[in-house]
């Protein structure tokens, strides 16, 4: 034992010494480890925070929620009131918000705003998603079709209130008064980054059924759908499906039920394949950056012949010459493993802020780069000294 | 590729009876031959050495060039294995050894001193001397206050933080000398510790030579050079690998 942690602290020495002596080789030889770890790292932890953002972006949209969309058959458009109730006693189902997205134009304070994009929703979205920021959302007693109620978002307050008090105000929506009674927050979803709303003037939420009347529809063709807790998304999703395949006559094409649950199954494994594939490609740049080292190794073993004849001559047995060589190796690469491991962590930093995605470290990431390093260190460390350690010390004392 | 350790079974030259170390004796060869292969041919660095060497003795090898003085040391050393023969040292055969076994009985029986002092130039006067110290497991108190002495003995007590391109070759061989005695081995074996020195320095040196053999050491000298050899008090010739007793008026 005390052998061992002789040998591993000389030979710590002699490598860090030739590693200064040598510093333009070692760096290069070096090099390949770095770029090699800083990829598997740069790349994993970039994917992994990508994925993690959207999906936390994802749940917060719809962890627990099916999105339905019925645009119905020939016969029948759309679902009635009827069938919402149907829909609502379906077991496992815990409320049905239906959704009808419009556009129209508003008129306030004389002006008229050609582009508000109007959405009608019921009392249970505002009950289930955390949307306003001042004032309230929608009440299950405004539901009949006959109370102008409306919640704006912030560029409505910002384009046609000028940033004013909004609530208590009305404004006219495709020819009808609309009392303002809340505000919405930003919409900091991807979705809202990703879609492009500067055309519009603003969004308002009224009443579904206001909504309806509003674009000459009777029937709601889109409804999102909140599942009981406790309950899988694909049971009551299963259900739905024999619901609706009842309410359409079994026609097919009447109807589409999207899962988020299971969206985000098929998130997660894109992501994980897509991890595994950037490693991949990256683990190819750590093998080549292990034959650097190998080659480092050999000329090294080379060029030092006459320091191990003498070391053999002074008493050192060739396991002993062996370990040292290989302890270089790993020296060399580890060391070159953690500034590849810095260097990663920085990409994935730029990368995160880039993409505008949350940045985490992930120790298993920084533990893999390291892992694999030492790996390659030792795996192509090992020839090199498997060839010091059966040097003949007279030739090798002999060499120039 | 020639390895050590190898099974070498001794062609007829063998000893009758078990060899009984005498009093004293520390190295006894008997019939030692070594050839080597140069392409075809054989050729036979040593011939028949006999050689018996006694505790507390200084012995100088004298032998120009080619005469197969370097491959008595390599054998001496157990750098090498002879062809035929035996070979006792400190009383024990050094015979069809593993080679870990051999670094061990170097590092235990044998302080080398070679023409050109192979040092390691990246490393301080103390971590030179040091190095056979951490091959022999020496705990690292032990071995700081061994290597001290050693240094302080040669009269480089002052030097230790020195690099060898900082010392002058005079103090360079003393270093090496320091490193060769370090492990406080048998015989200390030299091979033209003056080949290297301008005069002056060199008598230096076979001045502390001469300090140590008086300590009781046994030192075995190799060299081509009679005057240095006259510094021994018993000298051997080699010729053509053949070993002849001489006398010391011939120096």
């Amino acid at each position: 034992m005390r052998r061992l942690i002789n040998t591993v602290r000389q030979s710590f020495r002699i490598s860090v010494q030739n590693i200064i002596t040598n510093k333009m080789r070692s760096f290069l030889t070096m090099l390949g480890i770095i770029i090699g770890v800083a990829a598997v790292i740069g790349l994993i932890t970039l994917v992994q925070n990508a994925t993690s953002s959207i999906l936390g972006q994802f749940s917060e949209l719809g962890a627990g929620t099916l999105s339905v969309s019925a645009p119905g058959t020939a016969m029948k458009s759309g679902l009635t009131d009827a069938d919402l109730q149907t829909i609502m006693e379906v077991p496992g189902v815990r409320g049905v918000s239906p959704q009808v997205s419009g556009a129209t134009a508003a008129v306030y304070d004389a002006r008229v705003y050609e582009n508000v994009s109007v959405t009608g929703r019921n009392e249970l979205y505002f009950a289930y998603n955390d949307v306003i920021e001042s004032g309230r959302g929608l009440n299950a007693s405004e539901m009949n079709g006959s109370i102008n109620v409306c919640i704006i978002d912030q560029d409505f307050l910002k384009n046609i209130f000028k940033g004013g008090e909004a609530l208590g105000k009305r404004v006219r929506l495709n020819g009808a008064e609309y009392l303002v009674v809340g505000v919405q927050k930003k919409d900091n979803s991807i979705f809202a980054a990703y879609s492009d709303r500067s055309s519009l003037d603003g969004s308002v939420i009224i009443p579904y059924k206001n909504a309806l009347t509003m674009s000459w529809s009777k029937n709601v063709t889109s409804l999102d759908i909140y599942v009981e807790d406790g309950v899988s998304n694909a049971e009551v999703e299963e259900r739905l499906r024999e619901t609706l395949d009842k309410i359409y006559n079994h026609t097919e094409n009447a109807f589409q039920v999207m899962n988020m649950d299971s969206l985000m199954d098929t998130m997660n494994s894109v992501s994980s394949m897509l991890s595994t594939m950037l490693g991949g490609i990256a683990g190819i740049a750590l093998v080549v950056g292990g034959i650097g080292i190998m080659n480092m190794m050999l000329v090294s073993v080379s060029e030092r012949t006459k320091e191990i004849g003498l070391r053999k001559a002074l008493g050192a047995e060739p396991s002993r010459i062996q370990t040292q060589f290989l302890l270089e190796a790993v020296i060399l690469s580890v060391f070159g493993g953690m500034i590849g491991v810095g260097l990663g962590c920085l990409i994935a930093f730029v990368g995160a802020r880039l993409m505008d995605t949350s940045f985490a470290i992930s120790p298993s990431a920084i533990a893999l780069g390291l892992g694999f390093s030492a790996a390659v260190g030792i795996i192509f460390g090992w020839a090199p000294a498997r060839r010091a350690s059966r040097l003949n010390p007279i030739d090798a004392l002999r060499a120039e | 590729m020639r390895r050590f350790g190898s099974k070498r079974q001794s062609a007829g030259a063998s000893v009758s009876e078990p060899y009984q170390p005498g009093e004293d004796e520390i190295l006894h060869m008997a019939h030692i031959v070594k050839d080597y292969r140069l392409g075809e041919e054989n050729f036979r660095a040593l011939d028949d050495v006999t050689l018996t060497v006694k505790k507390g003795e200084f012995l100088a090898v004298l032998g120009p060039s080619g005469s197969g003085k370097t491959t008595l040391m390599n054998i001496i050393g157990c750098l090498d294995v002879p062809t035929s023969g035996d070979y006792y040292l400190s009383g024990k055969p050094v015979k069809d050894q593993k080679e870990a076994r051999l670094a061990q009985i170097r590092n235990k029986e044998i302080g080398f001193i070679f023409q050109s002092f192979y040092l390691l130039q990246k490393q301080t006067a103390y971590e030179n001397v040091e190095l056979p110290l951490i091959y022999a497991n020496m705990p690292e108190k032990q071995r700081r206050e061994r290597v001290e002495e050693m240094l302080e003995k040669v009269g480089l007590g002052d030097k230790m933080k020195n690099y060898p391109n900082q010392l002058s070759g005079g103090q360079q061989q003393r270093v090496a000398i320091a490193r060769a005695i370090a492990t406080n081995p048998t015989i200390l074996l030299a091979d033209e510790p003056t080949g290297a020195l301008d005069q002056k320095t060199g008598a230096q040196v076979m001045e502390l030579f001469h300090e140590l053999n008086n300590e009781g050491r046994t030192i075995i000298m190799i060299t081509h050079d009679s005057k240095i050899a006259s510094h021994a008090n018993r000298i051997v010739r080699i010729l053509d690998g053949k070993l002849s007793e001489g006398r010391l008026e011939d120096a």
